[in-house]
């Protein structure tokens, strides 16, 4: 059985890097991802972009809406995670267009940023 | 920026950007290595005087600028740095010559979808049309500061998300370049309408928009919209000395002056809106544009041609099938039948939730009923209107009518 395991934070971006803030955070994050690794439960993890670099993709009637920030919509949960590589956010967003969450409720793109491999 | 050099600076700030944006691949730093080198432009320039080629010379003092930050700051490994360094021994024209597709690219930039409305409006006026962070802010009467952030928040966004600075396709062309439009024509509106500040016109503001359409216009001369709001802008603004009088209150179209309006941009626009019907793909600001036509070139406003701007008003609803346009319609047919027949179609479209909050819809409303000789029931949409806030002109144009109808 897999698990997803969904990491709130209080701020919406990871603190500056060279901050001993962020240092202080890789640290700690480190130790949970070594645990996990070592145990052998470890598929993938990472720390996403700011919230406010999120685009969220709506289709309706067949057309693609693309509004800037994260799904306002409270009534909407989440309800599945796709992970792409694309090489701009154009061809993210065409792609998040073609899944059926984005014609029912919607799909966020949010960029995932680029850590070294935990393990 | 008010100087010669000032204007001349700012008239290659939006190629300078686009070709920087594409050496670097950074927005932010693009922006920061032509400002260095406006500074530079700005100390040299009076005394040596203006390089023949002043667009190329920024590029070039530009990009060295940009190299520098780069070492300077780290932000890349200094063998990128190097490499945006290498062509220069081998002709540095050919990297500072500006592209075309540049610019287009920085506005397809400035303007994609996944940038919030108002930041796309703000971005495109620092990075395309190089004004300040403070002239931005005091245009949208907001702290500067708040500028600042809404700013760095949309570049941010930009590198982020990696929103890409290239021409969209064939494919994506229409919305694409439907948001690029929009945010030219916000921009109009905001200094035509100024929904913000006292002064009923903001005319730098129109300039600035006027000049961004221009621009887009001429880089996609094969886009007929594009040309259409140009030459709506145009017709348009055309009437500009016209629509406030010394006072700086609002004059109604039928009450202007015609002699003071600038026969030249609305030849201009003409011209421009004949060459996009010719294309045959008409559109909204083609259509919008048409409509401008039709009271521009009316030699007095009893001489206006109703029923041809009804009908673009008809045709226009299959693009914008909004209430506001249904409106405008009713005054259009009000005007070439009699305003009984419009206040037929603004009362079907009294119980529109939104429209119903709009003060426009108000005050045609108690024009047609004013025209009409129901005094009572006009006094009574004017105040309907002014419970809805409207702009300190509009608000001092219903408060004229009011004591008018009052006869005080």
């Amino acid at each position: 059985m897999k698990y997803m395991l969904l990491l709130n934070r209080m701020a919406d971006a990871l603190p500056e890097s060279g901050t001993p803030d962020l240092d202080r955070i890789n640290q700690e994050y480190a130790v949970a991802v070594a645990a996990m690794g070592q145990a052998g439960v470890l598929i993938d993890c990472a720390p996403l972009a700011a919230g406010s670099s999120t685009t969220t993709v709506r289709v309706r009637d067949g057309e693609t809406i693309i509004t800037d920030g994260p799904s306002a919509e409270i009534k909407e949960q989440l309800g599945g995670y796709t992970i792409i590589e694309c090489a701009d956010l154009d061809e993210a967003l065409k792609w998040a267009a073609i899944i059926p969450a984005a014609r029912d409720a919607s799909v966020e793109v949010r960029p995932i940023v680029a850590a070294q491999a935990p393990v | 920026m008010s100087g010669p050099l000032d204007q001349l600076i700012r008239q290659h700030w939006w190629a300078a950007v686009a070709a920087l944006c594409r050496l670097t691949g950074d927005l932010e730093a693009a922006e920061d290595a032509v400002q260095d080198a406006c500074v530079v432009a700005l100390e040299r320039w009076p005394a040596t005087g203006v390089p023949a080629n002043a667009l190329g010379w920024l590029i070039g003092v530009a990009r060295h600028k940009a190299v520098d930050r780069l070492r300077r700051e780290a932000i890349r490994g200094a063998k990128e740095a190097a490499s945006m360094r290498e062509p220069e021994g081998s002709g540095p024209e050919q990297d500072t010559a500006p592209e075309p597709v540049d610019q287009l690219s920085l506005v397809f930039l400035c303007c994609h979808p996944a940038l919030d409305a108002s930041a796309r409006v703000a971005l495109t006026l620092r990075s395309v049309c190089g004004l300040s962070t403070a002239e931005i802010a005091a245009a949208f009467l907001v702290p500067e500061e708040t500028m600042a952030k809404r700013l760095v928040r949309a570049r941010a966004k930009i590198r982020e998300a990696r929103i890409p600075f290239r021409v969209p396709s064939q494919a994506e062309l229409p919305d694409r370049l439907g948001a690029v439009l929009r945010v030219i024509y916000v921009l109009f509106t905001e200094g035509h309408m100024a929904s913000r500040g006292d002064a009923l016109v903001r005319g730098d503001l129109c300039d600035t928009a006027i000049s961004l359409a221009r621009g887009v216009a001429g880089l996609l001369p094969d886009e007929p919209e594009a040309m259409g709001l140009l030459a709506l802008l145009l017709l348009t603004d055309a009437r500009r000395a016209a629509r406030t009088d010394d006072l700086g209150e609002l004059v109604l179209l039928e009450d202007q002056d015609r002699g003071r309006w600038d026969r030249d941009m609305i030849a201009e626009g003409e011209e421009i809106l004949e060459t996009a019907l010719g294309l045959g793909r008409p559109g909204p600001y083609q259509l919008h544009a048409a409509i401008a036509a039709c009271h521009s070139t009316a030699v007095s406003a009893a001489a206006t041609d109703w029923r041809q701007i009804a009908l673009l008003y008809g045709e226009l609803i299959r693009y914008e099938p909004t209430p506001v346009v249904e409106a405008n319609r009713a005054v259009a047919v009000a005007m070439a039948e009699g305003p009984a027949a419009g206040l037929v179609i603004l009362d079907a479209l009294a119980h529109h939730p939104q429209l119903w909050r709009w003060a426009q819809l108000h005050i045609a409303r108690a024009e047609l009923l004013r025209r009409l000789g129901r005094d009572d029931e006009a006094a009574g949409a004017y105040r309907a209107a002014l419970e809805l806030e409207p702009a300190p002109a509009s608000r001092s144009f219903i408060a004229r009518r009011m004591r008018e109808l009052t006869g005080g």
